[in-house]
């Protein structure tokens, strides 16, 4: 899986061959072109950022600019086989209502972002007072996108409540996939989602 | 206008049925072609030209001398290559660089159309364009291509036309024509029609509303820049003076500047065709069959889109183009969109913002490679 991160390669393993995709925050386009490229997967993207969207586009990826909170609503139901959120759901204004339109749009959502309770966050809060900055989460509080960060006990209970059926999940501690404790040893979860 | 020029050109073998009814007979097209068709007919693209354009899109003007009008997009190397790509690009029905339009003689007397030319519409441009191809052996297009009333043409390929084409691209473009957009074209006519010289359209070859018509493109002309590209170009400048001159000569920079945008344009351009081509426009409305709805004129389009805005496009703005791609999302079509950043305002799709050229050819590999 060459060109993809760890975490990309661990959603793109989620996705079998000649599936279709929609990357909701797809940046420029990476997962998508591989998924292409690897898997002959019909693909497509939204982004916020108009710069990635030119990138995407020049790879000759179906990417349309917009705003996951408004514009996910044009996509019809159950019109993919995955909707993908990687790297996204923290950044997000309203995680829950995009969860919902994920799993309305798609037979099944991927959903992978870093963990908020993971053990090197926790002694950076116990012990120095700071908030954190890890490998994970590498910018300071106030240049971070992330406004919505979660652990993935928090994620959990948000499937839960929505009444999101957690079909698989898989957990990262830096590169390395675990199984046991992921709340507190992962820094970085995910979870393939039905309704 | 002179007429010595020559174009290159076909009369349909059969008659054109219009929207309004009517029927315009055996029309003649005016066309330019670059590059040529390969065996499986494959490469075909259609380029179609906005409102004051023509088919001169990468081959030197013969009146003006100019080089072609999208030299940017099409030529050797660039997103629309004739080393790949077999190119045509038409003069619009009810136009004037050649094609059937108000100034042609009428078929019975030999004498101008003038207004006794039926109104047209994008619709009936398109049905000319494939009347076109079909007389030059092209059944299916590789992509349609055009950038403002160019891209409205390229979006009714997809409603008129949808087993024919394989992508689309609309830039700087819309699915309709707002309330602001039939404003300022309403102006522009009554500018024409208001020059004595008009004679309710009868005027004679040479001998046009000049005037009116010069002030039409003047008025049009502020609509395709933007507010922060006419300060960056002229601000307050005076032109060729070092003070006012209490008087009404064109002491601004923007002032001669519109003045010769104006006075140029007359020299190429019909004032009726004016009338016509921006009628078309404000008829233009790809929802109406389906009670306003969008999304159902792309339900049997299996084409790609590409749909590009600019940020400083006043005349057609970035939420025109995004209700084209929600439109096309929820119809379930491949659709790529990008705002692209540019100060230059609708005119910026005829220059090179950064970002443009490769988002259509990347767009354009996509679909050659994939289909």
């Amino acid at each position: 899986m060459n060109g993809l991160s760890v975490r990309l390669q661990q959603v793109a393993a989620q996705i079998p061959e000649h599936s279709s995709v929609l990357d909701v925050g797809c940046s420029d386009g990476r997962l998508l072109a591989w998924l292409r490229d690897n898997k002959s997967v019909d693909g497509r993207g939204i982004e916020l950022d108009a710069v990635r969207v030119a990138a995407a586009v020049t790879r000759g990826l179906s990417v349309v600019q917009g705003d996951a909170t408004r514009d996910l609503a044009a996509f019809p139901d159950q019109s993919v086989d995955f909707a993908v959120l990687s790297e996204t759901l923290q950044a997000m204004e309203a995680p829950a209502r995009v969860l919902q339109e994920l799993v309305r749009i798609g037979r099944l959502a991927v959903v992978a972002f870093p963990n908020f309770g993971h053990w090197r966050v926790r002694m950076n809060l116990l012990f120095a007072g700071r908030m954190p900055v890890t490998p994970s989460l590498p910018t300071s509080w106030h240049e971070t996108e992330n406004i919505h960060l979660c652990t993935i006990d928090d994620f959990r209970a948000l499937a839960a409540e929505l009444g999101l059926r957690i079909e698989r999940e898989a957990y990262l501690a830096g590169e390395t996939p675990i199984g046991a404790w992921p709340n507190l040893l992962a820094d970085h979860g995910l979870f393939v989602l039905s309704r | 206008m002179p007429s010595s020029v020559t174009h290159q050109q076909l009369r349909l073998d059969a008659d054109l049925p219009l929207d309004s009814g009517l029927v315009l007979p055996r029309p003649v097209i005016a066309y330019e072609t670059l590059g040529a068709l390969d065996e499986a007919k494959s490469n075909a693209i259609l380029i179609c030209h906005a409102l004051t354009g023509d088919q001169y899109v990468a081959s030197t003007h013969p009146m003006t001398g100019k080089p072609g009008w999208w030299k940017r997009m099409v030529g050797p190397g660039k997103p629309i290559d004739p080393e790949r790509h077999f190119i045509i690009c038409s003069n619009v029905v009810g136009g004037c660089m050649g094609s059937e339009g108000p100034a042609s003689p009428h078929p019975e007397d030999g004498r101008p159309w003038g207004l006794r030319f039926p109104v047209i519409t994008i619709a009936d441009m398109v049905r000319a364009q494939a009347a076109l191809l079909d007389g030059l052996g092209i059944g299916a297009l590789l992509a349609v291509v055009g950038g403002s009333m160019g891209g409205m043409q390229a979006l009714q390929w997809a409603a008129s036309f949808p087993d024919r084409i394989c992508s689309v691209v609309a830039i700087a473009s819309a699915a309709r024509h707002s309330a602001q957009n039939i404003a300022f074209h309403e102006v522009g006519r009554q500018a024409i029609m208001a020059d004595p010289r008009w004679q309710g359209g009868a005027y004679a070859a040479g001998c046009g509303p000049v005037n009116g018509l010069a002030v039409a493109r003047m008025a049009a002309h502020i609509t395709y820049l933007s507010e922060e590209g006419l300060t960056a170009k002229f601000g307050r400048q005076l032109q060729g003076r070092t003070d006012k001159s209490f008087g009404f000569d064109a002491d601004f920079q923007v002032e001669s500047y519109l003045r010769h945008q104006g006075m140029s344009f007359v020299d190429r351009f019909d004032a009726n065709s004016y009338l016509y081509i921006t009628r078309a426009m404000d008829y233009f409305d790809l929802a109406d069959p389906f009670a306003g709805l969008l999304a159902p004129v792309f339900a049997n389009c299996k084409a790609r889109f590409c749909i590009v805005s600019f940020d400083s496009d006043w005349l057609y703005p970035t939420v025109e183009s995004k209700r084209i791609v929600q439109a096309l999302v929820a119809a379930g079509r491949h659709a790529s969109f990008v705002e692209l950043s540019s100060p230059f305002g609708h005119d910026a799709f005829l220059l090179d913002p950064p970002g443009l050229t490769g988002v259509i050819d990347g767009f354009l590999k996509a679909v050659e490679q994939r289909g």
